[in-house]
Protein backbone atom coordinates (compact mmCIF):
# COMPACT_ATOMS: atom_id res chain seq x y z
CA UNK A 1 0.00 0.00 0.00
CA UNK A 2 1.19 3.46 -0.72
CA UNK A 3 -0.36 7.08 0.58
CA UNK A 4 1.05 10.06 -0.52
CA UNK A 5 0.09 13.50 0.14
CA UNK A 6 2.17 15.94 -1.92
CA UNK A 7 2.76 19.41 -3.65
CA UNK A 8 4.24 17.57 -6.86
CA UNK A 9 2.04 16.36 -9.29
CA UNK A 10 1.38 12.79 -10.04
CA UNK A 11 1.86 9.85 -13.22
CA UNK A 12 -1.27 7.64 -13.13
CA UNK A 13 0.42 5.13 -15.49
CA UNK A 14 3.87 4.60 -13.47
CA UNK A 15 1.31 4.51 -10.64
CA UNK A 16 -0.60 2.15 -11.84
CA UNK A 17 1.90 0.16 -13.43
CA UNK A 18 3.80 0.52 -10.21
CA UNK A 19 0.88 -1.93 -8.34
CA UNK A 20 0.38 -4.19 -11.77
CA UNK A 21 3.91 -6.03 -11.20
CA UNK A 22 2.07 -9.32 -9.42
CA UNK A 23 0.61 -12.22 -11.80
CA UNK A 24 -2.35 -12.79 -9.65
CA UNK A 25 -3.40 -9.31 -10.13
CA UNK A 26 -6.14 -9.25 -13.17
CA UNK A 27 -7.76 -5.39 -12.73
CA UNK A 28 -6.78 -2.36 -11.43
CA UNK A 29 -9.07 0.55 -11.48
CA UNK A 30 -7.99 3.91 -11.14
CA UNK A 31 -9.65 7.05 -10.11
CA UNK A 32 -8.09 10.63 -11.13
CA UNK A 33 -9.68 14.46 -9.54
CA UNK A 34 -9.14 17.04 -11.43
CA UNK A 35 -9.74 21.04 -10.46
CA UNK A 36 -12.68 22.28 -12.16
CA UNK A 37 -12.90 25.98 -12.96
CA UNK A 38 -10.93 28.18 -10.56
CA UNK A 39 -7.31 28.00 -8.84
CA UNK A 40 -7.31 26.57 -5.73
CA UNK A 41 -5.20 26.03 -2.67
CA UNK A 42 -5.41 22.80 -0.87
CA UNK A 43 -4.69 22.98 3.05
CA UNK A 44 -4.26 19.25 4.82
CA UNK A 45 -3.50 18.32 8.79
CA UNK A 46 0.03 16.42 7.90
CA UNK A 47 0.19 13.34 9.94
CA UNK A 48 -3.72 13.02 10.62
CA UNK A 49 -4.16 13.24 6.93
CA UNK A 50 -1.54 9.85 6.12
CA UNK A 51 -3.47 8.11 8.86
CA UNK A 52 -7.00 8.87 8.13
CA UNK A 53 -6.24 8.00 4.83
CA UNK A 54 -4.72 4.59 5.34
CA UNK A 55 -7.48 4.07 7.80
CA UNK A 56 -9.76 4.26 4.77
CA UNK A 57 -7.58 1.74 2.65
CA UNK A 58 -7.56 -0.69 5.45
CA UNK A 59 -11.60 -0.54 6.04
CA UNK A 60 -11.57 -1.33 2.22
CA UNK A 61 -9.11 -4.44 2.22
CA UNK A 62 -11.49 -5.75 4.98
CA UNK A 63 -14.78 -5.34 2.78
CA UNK A 64 -13.27 -6.16 -0.77
CA UNK A 65 -10.18 -8.28 -2.08
CA UNK A 66 -7.22 -5.89 -2.45
CA UNK A 67 -3.63 -6.91 -3.49
CA UNK A 68 -1.98 -3.20 -3.86
CA UNK A 69 -3.38 -0.08 -3.41
CA UNK A 70 -2.15 3.62 -3.75
CA UNK A 71 -3.47 6.78 -2.88
CA UNK A 72 -2.01 10.48 -3.69
CA UNK A 73 -3.52 13.46 -2.55
CA UNK A 74 -1.92 16.86 -3.27
CA UNK A 75 -1.94 19.70 -1.37
CA UNK A 76 -0.64 23.72 -1.93
CA UNK A 77 -1.41 26.22 -4.55
CA UNK A 78 -3.81 24.19 -7.64
CA UNK A 79 -4.70 25.43 -11.55
CA UNK A 80 -7.67 24.38 -13.31
CA UNK A 81 -7.09 21.08 -14.79
CA UNK A 82 -4.91 20.20 -12.66
CA UNK A 83 -4.72 16.19 -10.91
CA UNK A 84 -5.62 16.54 -7.15
CA UNK A 85 -6.17 12.98 -6.48
CA UNK A 86 -5.12 9.34 -7.19
CA UNK A 87 -6.64 5.96 -6.18
CA UNK A 88 -5.44 3.15 -7.95
CA UNK A 89 -6.82 -0.16 -6.80
CA UNK A 90 -5.39 -3.86 -7.84
CA UNK A 91 -7.46 -6.87 -7.40
CA UNK A 92 -7.85 -10.29 -8.59
CA UNK A 93 -11.43 -9.29 -10.38
CA UNK A 94 -12.77 -5.93 -11.28
CA UNK A 95 -16.13 -5.94 -9.35
CA UNK A 96 -13.55 -6.14 -6.16
CA UNK A 97 -11.25 -3.05 -7.86
CA UNK A 98 -14.06 -1.08 -8.90
CA UNK A 99 -15.85 -1.21 -5.11
CA UNK A 100 -13.15 -0.98 -3.30
CA UNK A 101 -12.32 2.57 -5.64
CA UNK A 102 -14.72 4.44 -5.59
CA UNK A 103 -15.63 3.24 -1.43
CA UNK A 104 -12.20 4.83 -0.98
CA UNK A 105 -13.00 7.71 -2.88
CA UNK A 106 -16.42 8.48 -1.13
CA UNK A 107 -14.95 8.29 2.63
CA UNK A 108 -12.09 10.20 1.59
CA UNK A 109 -14.15 13.14 1.14
CA UNK A 110 -15.61 13.06 4.41
CA UNK A 111 -13.26 11.50 6.46
CA UNK A 112 -9.76 12.77 5.31
CA UNK A 113 -8.45 16.16 6.76
CA UNK A 114 -8.09 18.12 3.45
CA UNK A 115 -9.97 21.75 3.24
CA UNK A 116 -10.39 23.87 -0.43
CA UNK A 117 -9.99 27.53 -0.75
CA UNK A 118 -11.35 28.91 -4.33
CA UNK A 119 -9.74 31.95 -5.58
CA UNK A 120 -12.11 33.97 -7.81
CA UNK A 121 -11.88 37.32 -9.06
CA UNK A 122 -14.03 38.86 -6.15
CA UNK A 123 -11.75 36.85 -3.15
CA UNK A 124 -10.47 34.00 -1.93
CA UNK A 125 -13.33 31.94 -0.06
CA UNK A 126 -13.17 28.44 1.73
CA UNK A 127 -15.74 25.36 0.06
CA UNK A 128 -18.26 24.94 2.21
CA UNK A 129 -18.76 20.53 2.74
CA UNK A 130 -21.10 19.21 0.48
CA UNK A 131 -24.15 17.23 1.74
CA UNK A 132 -24.35 15.03 -1.16
CA UNK A 133 -20.30 13.73 -0.03
CA UNK A 134 -21.81 12.79 2.97
CA UNK A 135 -24.68 10.73 1.73
CA UNK A 136 -22.13 9.11 -0.88
CA UNK A 137 -20.04 7.89 1.86
CA UNK A 138 -23.22 7.16 4.30
CA UNK A 139 -25.06 4.63 1.51
CA UNK A 140 -21.91 1.96 1.90
CA UNK A 141 -23.17 1.61 5.60
CA UNK A 142 -26.08 0.95 4.94
CA UNK A 143 -25.94 -2.18 3.18
CA UNK A 144 -27.10 -0.57 -0.51
CA UNK A 145 -23.84 -2.56 -2.05
CA UNK B 1 -3.61 19.39 32.85
CA UNK B 2 -1.79 20.73 29.32
CA UNK B 3 -3.00 19.88 25.95
CA UNK B 4 -2.09 21.43 22.33
CA UNK B 5 -4.79 23.20 20.31
CA UNK B 6 -4.58 23.39 16.31
CA UNK B 7 -6.71 25.08 14.49
CA UNK B 8 -7.13 24.14 10.49
CA UNK B 9 -8.85 26.29 7.34
CA UNK B 10 -11.32 28.78 8.08
CA UNK B 11 -10.72 28.31 11.60
CA UNK B 12 -7.48 28.94 11.79
CA UNK B 13 -7.63 31.91 9.85
CA UNK B 14 -10.49 33.70 11.99
CA UNK B 15 -9.14 32.44 15.03
CA UNK B 16 -5.59 34.20 14.06
CA UNK B 17 -3.63 31.29 14.91
CA UNK B 18 -2.66 28.04 14.12
CA UNK B 19 -1.90 26.30 17.15
CA UNK B 20 -1.63 27.07 21.44
CA UNK B 21 -0.25 25.07 24.20
CA UNK B 22 -2.83 25.18 26.80
CA UNK B 23 -3.62 24.52 30.57
CA UNK B 24 -6.86 23.23 31.05
CA UNK B 25 -8.83 23.38 34.50
CA UNK B 26 -9.85 20.21 35.86
CA UNK B 27 -13.18 20.09 34.49
CA UNK B 28 -12.03 20.34 31.02
CA UNK B 29 -12.23 16.71 30.14
CA UNK B 30 -13.91 16.11 27.03
CA UNK B 31 -14.38 17.98 23.83
CA UNK B 32 -17.41 19.39 24.46
CA UNK B 33 -16.36 20.64 27.01
CA UNK B 34 -13.53 21.99 25.71
CA UNK B 35 -15.30 23.48 22.96
CA UNK B 36 -17.44 25.25 25.97
CA UNK B 37 -14.57 26.15 27.42
CA UNK B 38 -12.85 28.26 24.33
CA UNK B 39 -15.99 29.90 23.65
CA UNK B 40 -16.37 31.30 26.76
CA UNK B 41 -12.80 33.60 25.54
CA UNK B 42 -15.85 35.32 23.84
CA UNK B 43 -15.15 37.80 20.46
CA UNK B 44 -14.09 35.69 17.65
CA UNK B 45 -13.97 32.67 19.78
CA UNK B 46 -17.66 32.88 20.98
CA UNK B 47 -18.46 32.87 16.94
CA UNK B 48 -15.73 29.69 16.17
CA UNK B 49 -17.45 27.93 18.71
CA UNK B 50 -20.92 29.12 18.42
CA UNK B 51 -22.83 25.78 18.99
CA UNK B 52 -24.69 25.95 15.46
CA UNK B 53 -21.78 26.30 13.53
CA UNK B 54 -20.14 22.89 12.03
CA UNK B 55 -16.69 22.22 13.78
CA UNK B 56 -15.35 19.17 13.37
CA UNK B 57 -12.54 18.17 16.25
CA UNK B 58 -10.04 14.87 16.34
CA UNK B 59 -7.66 13.80 19.36
CA UNK B 60 -4.43 12.81 18.49
CA UNK B 61 -4.75 12.50 14.55
CA UNK B 62 -8.35 10.45 14.98
CA UNK B 63 -11.66 11.78 13.94
CA UNK B 64 -13.75 12.10 17.19
CA UNK B 65 -17.24 12.94 18.28
CA UNK B 66 -17.72 15.96 20.84
CA UNK B 67 -18.36 12.97 23.94
CA UNK B 68 -14.65 11.87 23.21
CA UNK B 69 -12.25 12.16 26.48
CA UNK B 70 -9.46 14.17 26.69
CA UNK B 71 -6.46 13.73 28.87
CA UNK B 72 -2.60 15.67 29.62
CA UNK B 73 -0.70 16.05 26.88
CA UNK B 74 -3.44 15.10 23.53
CA UNK B 75 -3.23 16.83 20.51
CA UNK B 76 -6.72 18.06 19.67
CA UNK B 77 -7.39 19.47 16.24
CA UNK B 78 -10.25 21.77 15.24
CA UNK B 79 -11.28 22.36 11.84
CA UNK B 80 -14.38 22.94 9.09
CA UNK B 81 -15.92 19.81 7.24
CA UNK B 82 -13.83 18.59 5.35
CA UNK B 83 -13.85 19.03 1.58
CA UNK B 84 -10.91 17.26 -0.30
CA UNK B 85 -10.96 15.34 -3.26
Amino acid sequence: MKVAVQREDFDLGAEVRAISKNATIGAVASFVGLVRDVRMTLEHYPGMTERAIRKIVEEAATRWQLIDCTVIHRYGELAPNDQIVLVAVASAHRGDAFAACEFIMDYLKTRAPFWKKEHRAGGATWVASRGADDEAADRWKQGER
Amino acid sequence: MKVKLLFFAALREQLGRPAEELELPANVATVAALRDHLRARGGEWAQVFAPNRPVRAAVNQDMVQAEARIKAGDEVAFFPPVTGG
